[in-house]
């Protein structure tokens, strides 16, 4: 039986990992090739960077990132952020990573799902939805792009299903509504999206507790659970994640 | 040495990486000549059978990798490169394999394996899944217990010879994740991508006395 997996993730500007906006000045939080084998080491099941890196030139210090990265975690890990081309794909899997995650580009140009699909396989591909409750029409959700700033009017379990048909091999899935708040995971979004496709969601914004992660992948109907601050702060390691899901009855790839 | 076979399937650094980490030299190669002068030999790859087959063929790769078997190197085959050890396979239309290991891959799931537990599974299986271990296999001394390793793939391998099953992994049904046979090891899932128990794992491969 497949393991529920948890995932930390990095924000990662100009190849260093930085922390929150909403968290005190600690702007530099290290170097993220260091960070990820410390979690693979301590039993983390993926890894995912995301490039939040804003000038164009200094982006090509994400490849780098992806680079001595692969030289290091011996776990499958995704690079997001910026990617907006089947050549950008190629850049970042040829240098060892083994998915990418794309969201305003999936939306502006929905057939790159489709390319990076058929030239790379499904399995690479990630499309990240950034979702807010829309306000006009409850219990609906509205697709966010451009890092939450831009709406897109795209109803998100529509678009679920649309990246879905287009050969998406992941929704990685983040309530803007929960995102920050540490109150938990939005569950009636992460069901919706996770009842709408047959490919795997990670549940993404929001945990801030053992009981919200768990909530997620049994309630919220996710394969996966992203978290950042929890295990960035020190607040549980991934062990006592581990432990905690599996003594409640959840498979998970154990610690060893 | 290790040669890594490159016949265009996939992106081959992380099992060259993994395998530097472990401390054993290995080398990616589209030379038939170095895989003749090799140590041992790993086929990995990713992607379509009949592709890799016709690519394997149209390189020199195939009979290289076949006499490299038979003259009894250690030979490791990794996902793909796993399935092409097969007679065959049902991807995409019947499809002959290497034909080193008498057996079939095919899809998950054949109708007569469909039960509402496999509906409910989502195809590719990917991700961190069991072995459960059928054979004293030399590179899976050790492995413990409920440890689980990575995998990403849509069709299996059903040997035709169940003694070769060196470990099996549950996904709806019970499937050979792994086989072991004389001086052939394959493996379906990806040890380059599975943690220590797969670094573990080509650390042995790399040491394997046959």
């Amino acid at each position: 039986m497949l393991a529920k997996r948890i995932i930390p993730c990095f924000d990662v500007k100009e190849g260093r990992v930085v922390k929150g906006t909403k968290f005190v000045n600690l702007k530099d939080a290290g170097d993220p090739v260091e960070l990820a084998a410390l979690y693979d080491k301590e039993g983390a099941d993926e890894i995912i960077f995301l490039d939040i890196t804003a000038s164009h030139e200094k982006r090509k210090t994400i490849i780098d990132v992806a680079s001595r990265t692969a030289e290091q975690v011996f776990i499958p890990f995704t690079v997001g952020g910026g990617i907006s081309t089947v050549e950008d794909f190629r850049q970042i899997l040829k240098v060892g990573a083994d998915k990418c995650s794309i969201n305003t580009s999936a939306v502006q140009t929905p057939n790159l799902i489709r390319e990076a699909a058929d030239k790379f396989g499904s399995q690479c591909v990630v499309v990240a939805i950034d979702a807010k409750h829309n306000d006009s029409r409850p219990g609906n959700w509205e697709v966010y792009i451009h890092g939450g700033r831009t709406a897109t009017g795209l109803d998100v379990l529509k678009w679920a299903e649309e990246v879905e048909k287009l050969g998406a091999g992941e929704i990685l899935l983040t309530s803007m509504d929960a995102d920050g708040t540490k109150a938990g995971y939005d569950i009636p979004l992460t069901r919706a999206v996770a009842d709408s496709v047959g490919i795997p969601v990670i549940a993404s914004g929001g945990a801030g507790t053992l009981e919200h992660l768990y909530d997620g992948l049994t309630a919220g109907g996710a394969e996966a659970a992203l978290i950042a601050s929890m295990v960035h702060y020190k607040i549980h390691s991934i062990k006592e994640i581990k432990d905690y899901l599996g003594a409640r009855g959840i498979a998970v790839r154990p610690v060893l | 040495m290790i040669a890594i076979v490159d016949y265009g399937m996939g992106n081959l650094r992380s099992v060259e990486k993994a395998f530097h980490n472990v401390g054993h030299h290995a080398f990616i190669t589209n030379r038939p000549k170095d895989i003749a002068g090799a140590e041992r030999v790993v086929l990995p790859g990713v992607g379509a059978f009949a592709a890799a087959v016709e690519n394997l063929k149209a390189s020199g790769m195939s009979k290289a990798v076949t006499e490299a078997v038979k003259a009894g190197k250690p030979f490791l085959g990794i996902c793909l490169g796993f399935q092409l050890l097969f007679s065959e396979s049902m991807e995409f239309g019947l499809t002959e394999g290497l034909g080193l290991v008498p057996g079939r891959v095919t899809g998950f799931f054949a109708p007569g394996d469909r039960t509402p537990e496999t509906d409910a599974l989502k195809i590719p299986h990917m991700g961190w899944n069991e072995l459960k271990i059928c054979s004293p296999a030399p590179l899976l001394e050790g492995f413990p217990r409920g440890g689980m390793v990575y995998f990403v793939h849509s069709f299996y391998a059903v040997p035709g010879n169940s003694a070769v099953i060196a470990t099996t992994t549950r996904h709806g049904i019970e499937f050979c994740s792994s086989i072991w046979k004389d001086n052939m090891f394959g493996v379906q899932f990806h040890p380059e991508k599975s943690g220590a128990l797969g670094l573990a794992l080509l650390k042995k491969f790399g040491d394997w006395k046959v």
